[in-house]
C-alpha cells in the first residue's frame, strides 16, 4: 500500500525528469545500472589481465623474443620458432605420448567408473555405500605431490615396497623403475586410474541415481534379471552424461595432467621417452632452458590444436543433442 | 531361492568393495607405517605396512626442524584463505549482473566468461606476463593471483544458480521499495545463496591447499614456500632436508646421521593427515561440488 501511494505521489516529478532525460536514454540506461556495471568491473579486469593478455601474447611465438629489446619491439621471425620445433625428435614424441596417454585414459577410466558406479548403486547398505563412495574420492582429494609420494613408496629400488616385498614372492629380481622408461606407459595409467576414477564414478553415481525406479520396478515384472537391468536400462539412460564427460575429455586431449607426468616419475631425466608431454615440454623448455623461442612455439602449437578440438567435440555434441552441447 | 541368491550378490559386491578401499588406502598406509619405521630397518628390509622396528627418529628430526614446516603451513593457510574470499567475492559479483535478465550487454559479458574457458594462451605468455609486466616473481601475489577465477568456470555456475534459484519478482519488489542494486545483492541475494557460495568455496579452498604448480614457477626463494612446494622440492630432492637443516643446526645434524628416508615420508604424513583428517566433514559438499562442476555451467 506505502509503495503504491508513495509512486503516486512521485509521479508528476518524474514525469518532468523524464522528459529531460529522454534526450539521452542511453546515458540514462547506464546510469540505472551503473551499479550493476561496477559489480562487474574486478571480475572483467582480472580475466583480461589473466587471461587474455596471454592470448595476446602468443605472438611471441612469432618473435624472437629479446628483453633488453622489449617484447614489443622484438623482431618478427615468421615461422622460424615452429620450423626449429618440428624439426626435433622431441615434437613427435610429445604429440604421440599426450595423445596416446589421454585415449588410454578416456578409455580405461569410463569402463571401470561405471563399472563401480553401477556396483555402487546395487550396494543395499547406504551407510556401506555412502563409506565406498567417500573412500574411492580421496585419491582425487589429494594432490599430485602427494601422489608423487606414494608412487615413490611402492616403487623406489633400494627400499619400495614392490622391490622388496611383493616382487621377491614371485622369485623376480628387483627393479629400477625410475630408469626403465618401458614400464611408465603402464605405471601412469594405474597412476591416473586411482587418482581419477573416484570423480568420475560420482558423476555416474549421480546420473545413476537420477533414473526413475519405475524403469526397474517394470523391468523386474517383467522378469529382466539384473544384468538385463543393467544394459538395458541404466547404461542407456546414463548415456547420454557418459557422450558429454567423454567428449569434454576428448576436447582436452591435447593437454594433460602436468604434475602426472612431472611429479610422478620424480622429473627423471632418463624417462623422458615415454613421461614427456606437451605440458611438461613447455615447461621445461621455458623454465629450466630459458628457451623462449620453442616452449612459446610449442604452447601455441597445443593452444591452437585443443581450441580446435573443442570447438570439434562440442559441435559433434550439439549434433545429437542439442541440449547436452556446451554452447 | 531367490533372497540367497540376492545375499550371495550382495556379499560378492562388499568383497569387491572392500578390495577396493584397500587399493585405495593401502599407500597411505605405507606412507604412516614408513614414517614411523627405523631407518635401520627400512634399509634392510625395505617400505614395510609392518616394519620389525618401529621408530620416531623421522618425527623427532622434523620436529627439531620445525620452522620451516610452520613457516610452509602458514603461508598455505593464508594464500588460501585470502585466495578463496578473494576469488569467492570477484566471481559472486561478476555472476550476479550477468544472471539479471535486465542486465544490458549480457550476452557479450557471457562469452567474455566463456571464451576464456575454450582458448587461453598457455604457460609462456602467462608467465613472461606475471613476471615481467607485474613483476610476480618470489611474491605471494604470485600464488593468489592466478588461481583467483579458475578460468571463469564457477562464475557461470554461479550465473545459473542465481537465474534458476532466486526469483526475479523478489529482486523487483525490493528495488520497488527502494533497496539500491548494492543492498539488494549484499542483503538478500548473498544470503539466499550460501549454499553455492559455500561449495564453491570449498573447491576454492581445496584448490589453494593442493595448488603446487604456481609456486613450482614462480616461487624460487625456498622461504616463500608452500606447504605443496616445500613437499615438492622435498620429493624430487631428498637432501634438500639435508641442505636446509644443516644451515639451522649445522653442528648437531652433521655427527647424527639424518634418516632422509623415513623423514620424507614423515614430511608427506605431515602434509596430507590434516586433509584426510577434515574431510569426513566436507565430504557431502565435496560431492555436491564435484557433480554441479561437471554438470554444465
Amino acid at each position: 500500500m506505502a509503495t503504491t501511494a508513495s509512486t503516486a505521489t512521485a509521479k508528476p516529478a518524474e514525469q518532468q525528469t523524464e522528459v529531460r532525460r529522454a534526450q539521452n536514454p542511453v546515458l540514462k540506461r547506464l546510469k540505472r545500472y551503473a551499479p550493476l556495471f561496477i559489480m562487474i568491473i574486478p571480475g572483467v579486469i582480472y580475466l583480461f589481465i589473466n587471461n587474455y593478455l596471454p592470448m595476446l601474447g602468443l605472438i611471441i611465438a612469432f618473435k624472437d623474443v629479446n628483453f633488453a629489446k622489449g617484447i614489443l619491439a622484438s623482431d618478427w621471425i615468421g615461422f622460424k620458432n615452429f620450423e626449429y620445433l618440428f624439426k626435433t625428435e622431441d615434437a613427435w614424441i610429445i604429440t604421440r605420448n599426450t595423445l596416446l596417454y589421454n585415449i588410454s585414459f578416456i578409455i580405461l577410466n569410463l569402463i571401470i567408473a561405471v563399472g563401480i558406479a553401477i556396483l555402487l548403486n546395487e550396494v543395499k547398505k547406504k551407510v556401506a555405500a555412502r563409506f565406498y563412495q567417500s573412500i574411492v574420492l580421496i585419491p582425487y582429494l589429494i594432490s599430485m605431490v602427494i601422489v608423487g609420494y606414494l608412487v615413490l613408496a611402492m616403487l623406489s629400488g633400494e627400499t619400495g615396497f614392490i622391490n622388496k616385498q611383493i616382487l621377491p614372492l614371485f622369485g623376480i629380481d628387483p627393479i629400477s623403475w625410475y630408469s626403465e622408461p618401458k614400464y611408465w606407459p603402464v605405471i601412469l595409467v594405474i597412476v591416473n586410474v586411482w587418482k581419477n576414477v573416484g570423480y568420475l564414478c560420482i558423476i555416474y553415481l549421480a546420473a545413476i541415481i537420477g533414473i526413475d525406479p519405475e524403469y526397474y520396478e517394470a523391468a523386474t515384472i517383467d522378469g529382466a534379471g539384473k544384468w538385463r537391468q543393467i544394459t538395458q536400462i541404466t547404461i542407456p539412460l546414463i548415456a547420454p552424461v557418459i557422450t558429454i564427460m567423454t567428449l569434454l575429455q576428448i576436447g582436452r586431449i591435447f593437454y594433460s595432467d602436468f604434475g602426472l607426468f612431472y611429479q610422478v616419475p620424480l622429473n627423471t631425466g632418463e624417462l623422458l621417452s615415454t613421461t614427456n608431454v606437451v605440458d611438461t615440454y613447455v615447461y621445461r623448455a621455458l623454465i629450466n632452458l630459458g628457451d623462449i623461442g620453442m616452449s612459446s612455439a610449442a604452447g601455441l602449437y597445443q593452444s591452437v590444436v585443443g581450441f580446435v578440438l573443442v570447438l570439434l567435440s562440442n559441435y559433434i555434441v550439439s549434433k545429437r543433442n542439442r541440449d547436452n552441447a556446451l554452447f | 531361492m531367490v533372497n540367497t541368491k540376492d545375499k550371495i550378490f550382495q556379499a560378492a559386491i562388499h568383497v569387491f568393495f572392500i578390495a577396493v578401499v584397500l587399493m585405495c588406502l593401502m599407500p597411505f598406509v605405507l606412507l604412516l607405517t614408513t614414517s614411523f619405521t627405523s631407518e635401520a630397518s627400512i634399509v634392510k628390509e625395505g617400505y614395510s605396512l609392518v616394519p620389525s622396528e618401529w621408530s620416531l627418529d623421522a618425527y623427532k628430526f622434523l620436529w627439531s626442524d620445525a620452522e620451516n614446516i610452520t613457516r610452509s603451513y602458514g603461508i598455505t593457510i593464508f594464500v588460501t584463505l585470502i585466495g578463496t574470499f578473494v576469488g569467492l567475492s570477484i566471481s559472486a559479483l561478476l555472476s550476479y549482473p550477468m544472471s539479471r535478465s535486465d542486465m544490458p550487454m549480457k550476452k557479450q559479458l557471457a562469452f567474455y566468461v566463456f571464451f576464456t574457458m575454450l582458448f587461453n594462451g598457455g604457460l609462456v605468455p602467462t608467465y613472461i606476463i606475471y613476471t615481467q609486466v607485474f613483476d610476480m616473481k618470489n611474491s605471494l601475489l604470485a600464488l593468489i593471483i592466478p588461481g583467483l577465477l579458475t578460468n571463469g568456470f564457477f562464475v557461470l555456475i554461479m550465473r545459473t544458480f542465481f537465474q534458476n534459484s532466486i526469483p526475479h519478482a523478489i529482486i523487483e519488489s525490493a528495488s520497488i521499495d527502494g533497496a539500491g542494486e548494492f543492498k539488494i545483492f549484499f542483503k538478500m541475494i548473498l544470503p539466499l545463496s550460501l549454499p553455492i557460495l559455500a561449495t564453491i568455496g570449498l573447491m576454492q579452498t581445496i584448490g589453494y591447499w593442493n595448488d603446487w604448480f604456481n609456486g613450482l614457477i614462480y616461487i624460487t626463494d625456498s622461504k616463500l614456500f608452500s606447504l605443496q612446494n616445500l613437499l615438492n622440492r622435498i620429493l624430487l630432492n631428498a637432501q634438500f632436508i639435508q641442505n636446509n637443516a644443516s644451515t639451522l643446526n649445522a653442528g648437531e645434524v652433521a655427527n647424527a646421521q639424518i634418516p632422509l628416508e623415513t623423514v620424507r615420508m614423515a614430511m608427506a604424513v605431515i602434509g596430507v593427515v590434516p586433509l584426510l583428517c577434515a574431510y569426513p566433514f566436507f565430504q557431502k559438499y565435496f560431492v555436491k561440488g564435484l557433480v554441479i562442476g561437471a554438470v554444465k555451467g
